[in-house]
């Protein structure tokens, strides 16, 4: 079986759920709110408010997995966004992101089995004059070394 | 009128319709891959496209719809190299294991792949690795056949309400599963199997379990016996080449014999029994007040689990009946067994169903090994049975008929017509009138039961009170139905129906999940059409009036509703969650 959610956890899909109910095609909306107060929509979340909204769990799981965006685990504490706009790709961004996943030993979407780090990809953060980027929980760390960089930024971040 | 030309020829268009309909009229066959007949478009994958012939604009065939004065151009080389290579990219993700795949020459892909000369596959193969889910026993997933069409998820969520598969990811890493990475088994399938009659490809099949048959046969030690569903008969032939509703059954009794099958019973018989029990619980509850109204129907396997799963409240309302194959399974290891001296535990019952949701059934509950072994060892669909028959040896279309073994075996037009939507209603409209009137109807069509409407509805006048009837096919159909009856019990009001009947499959069994491919609506009628026809022209049209039937109750059950027909022949209903995780 399922997890149940804490009784806090269901009083706020409860508030979300009757601030969207009535609107038709606000599903997307839903998963927003909801994922801004979990940081995630976890299974459990999305039994839960299949009956709230009364969607069913197929059509919320269809829209949770389609977009990016939204995640069905928690990320990691630290989340390591690594540009791979023009810029960042020229200056070896593929490189970069390599170089982190080795360190993690995670893949690119993937969360670090203690939970500290989250690895992701992001179109252009705009900083291309420091390229290549990482934006680590919003503070960019530009002009990396592609092949250090791995090493030098979970260095920084780890256990803080 | 408003008229478009397609490849030169002038065509009479109507509001609405679209290029691949116009063509159809003038015997122009575009070739689709995605869009079924039953389903709504949804220009998925590109194999119908045309062209307009002055600007040489493409344009998809299935979801266009013509507009007056529109020249269109549906065949020529740059056309041809077009859908070469929409295939060639299609072939791309697709395994090429036609040859052990269940829909070998029986696969849209497959046709067209060979239509179109796609001798090479010249594209670097991505065929996702992803697991087979065959952890339902009743229908199989192979999401690596997969040519994400989704028909079979327009079926399950919008078709049947059922909302256990769905899309999941985008792009090339689209995939057809179960919400949630949870397997067949965990979802809320029901088994009904619309998303393998829908499938174009081998991505989802019925479990195959035919050597479990053989298996059996093969065995000194076993007494083999078999019995076939009512909709079987007129669609089994579709695999010979006979024309859909050609009535088959006793070339199907005479193919059992060869097989080695020591009895062969007809499940159309139990459908007589089955309306001996429910007719009588129907006039137990109208006329005697005895449980709630309306009366629901219970053969269908993939409604009873979609009920209790999804209106589980409605279980009091549940025809406590088991459906007429699990009826002749019990009675075959326990009145025919007994009548024969032969150790119930040697007898092998396999049914052969239209179904996929019977394998299910077949171990559904403890109710289901009621004669002390399970009353039905294997249901194969009739997609197997067709296979069975070939592997066999049997020339279908020249084998003689046979006759069943009448103990079981004989039946009615009233059994017969279970095979199509509204048949069990009109079968138990006319005992349930003997048993009230004590007289047969002077005409015993009730035609208001027949045809594809989604909801039909009647009404009549038995003994000075009115009997209202409904019917529903289509899962998606049932909810319309269940909320009219329980708006009424919340108003504590009349119900609208005192008797209701269902059927998980559009059309009914005759459309049934385990049927030949390639059904519609034209082909749901013609097998129905078929069962309608051996109907009319029986001796007996009432299960009643049936003598082996009469013979069953004067020698072993004593009468409807005894002690012994509810251990041997009813069930009981429990509330299912959806998600089993």
């Amino acid at each position: 079986m399922t997890t149940a959610t804490t009784p806090n956890v269901q009083e706020d899909l409860q508030r979300i759920a009757k601030k969207w109910k009535d609107k038709p095609g606000s599903l997307i909306m839903v998963l927003h709110e909801v994922q801004e107060r979990l940081g995630c929509v976890p299974r459990n979340v999305c039994l839960e408010l299949a009956k709230l909204i009364d969607v069913p769990v197929a059509r919320i799981y269809e829209v949770v997995t389609f977009y990016n965006y939204f995640k069905t685990e928690a990320p990691g504490k630290h989340i390591l966004s690594v540009c791979t706009g023009t810029a960042c790709h020229l200056k070896g961004a593929s490189k970069v992101l390599e170089s982190l996943s080795k360190e993690l030993g995670i893949k690119e979407g993937e969360s670090s089995a203690d939970k500290e780090f989250h690895l992701q990809s992001v179109r252009c953060v705009g900083c291309c004059g420091m390229a290549p980027v990482v934006m680590v929980n919003g503070a960019i760390h530009g002009k990396l070394k592609p092949e250090s960089s791995g090493k030098e930024i979970v260095a920084q971040y780890r256990g803080k | 009128m408003a008229s478009a030309i397609i490849n030169g020829m002038p065509v009479e268009i109507t509001p609405g319709e679209t290029i691949l309909e116009a063509a159809k009229k003038l015997s122009v066959k575009i070739p689709v891959l995605c869009k079924h007949p039953d389903l709504d478009a949804t220009a998925a994958c590109g194999i119908c496209v045309v062209k307009i012939k002055a600007t040489g604009r493409t344009l998809r065939a299935c979801c266009t719809p013509i507009d007056s004065g529109m020249d269109i151009v549906t065949e020529d080389a740059e056309l041809v190299q077009v859908r070469r290579e929409v295939l060639e990219l299609i072939m791309s993700k697709h395994p090429n294991e036609c040859v052990t795949c269940a829909r070998n020459q029986n696969c849209e892909l497959q046709t067209l792949c060979a239509d179109f000369d796609i001798r090479h596959m010249e594209l670097p193969s991505l065929v996702p690795d992803i697991a087979k889910d065959t952890s339902n026993g009743t229908i199989e997933l192979d999401p690596r056949k997969c040519v994400t069409c989704g028909r079979c998820v327009q079926v399950c969520q919008e078709k049947q309400n059922v909302w256990a598969l769905s899309f999941l990811d985008r792009g090339i890493d689209t995939r057809i599963a179960p919400a949630g990475d949870i397997s067949m088994a965990e979802s809320p399938c029901v088994s009904c199997g619309q998303c393998s009659a829908h499938c174009p490809t081998g991505a989802i099949v019925e479990c195959d379990e035919t050597q479990k048959v053989w298996d059996k046969l093969i065995d000194p030690d076993v007494v083999c016996v078999a019995q076939i569903a009512p909709a079987v008969r007129v669609a089994l032939g579709e695999a010979f080449g006979f024309a859909p509703g050609t009535n088959v059954t006793g070339k199907i009794y005479a193919s059992f014999r060869r097989m080695g099958f020591k009895a062969v019973f007809d499940t159309n018989y139990g459908a007589d029994v089955t309306i001996m029990e429910e007719g009588t619980e129907f006039v137990e509850r109208f006329a005697h007040g005895k449980g709630a109204l309306p009366l629901i129907t219970s053969c269908c396997p993939a409604w009873v689990d979609f009920m209790e799963k999804y209106h589980n409240d409605m279980i009091p309302h549940f025809s406590s009946c088991k459906s007429p194959h699990e009826m002749v399974g019990a009675l075959t290891k326990t009145y025919w067994a007994e009548r024969e001296k032969i150790d119930p535990k040697k007898i092998f019952v396999l049914s052969v169903m239209p179904c996929t949701a019977k394998k299910w059934e077949v171990r559904r509950s403890a109710d289901m090994s009621s004669s002390g072994y399970q009353d039905v060892d294997v249901s194969i669909t009739t997609r197997e049975l067709a296979r069975m028959i070939k592997q066999a040896g049997i020339d279908f279309a020249t084998i003689p008929e046979a006759q069943p073994d009448h103990l079981l075996g004989a039946y009615t037009g009233a059994g017969t017509i279970f095979g199509a939507t509204g048949g069990v209603m009109e079968a138990a409209i006319r005992s349930a009138l003997f048993l009230i009137t004590g007289k047969n109807a002077a005409n015993p069509n009730f035609e208001f039961t027949r045809g594809l409407k989604g909801i039909k509805t009647g009404s009549m006048q038995v003994a000075g009170k009115e009997v209202r009837i409904a019917v529903a096919h289509g899962l998606g159909n049932v909810e319309t139905v269940l909320d009219e009856i329980r708006k009424a019990k919340a108003e504590g009001k009349e119900p609208p129906w005192h008797f209701v009947e269902v059927m998980a499959c559009p059309g009914g069994c005759v459309g049934g999940g385990g049927q030949p491919y390639g059904v519609t609506d034209e082909l749901r009628l013609k097998r129905a059409k078929g069962l309608y026809q051996e109907d009319g022209a029986t001796l007996w049209r009432c299960s009643h009036d049936n003598p082996y039937v009469q013979q069953l109750y004067k020698e072993y059950l004593g009468k409807p509703l005894s002690e012994k027909s509810h251990h041997l022949l009813h069930t009981h209903y429990v509330q299912r969650p959806t998600y089993r995780r």
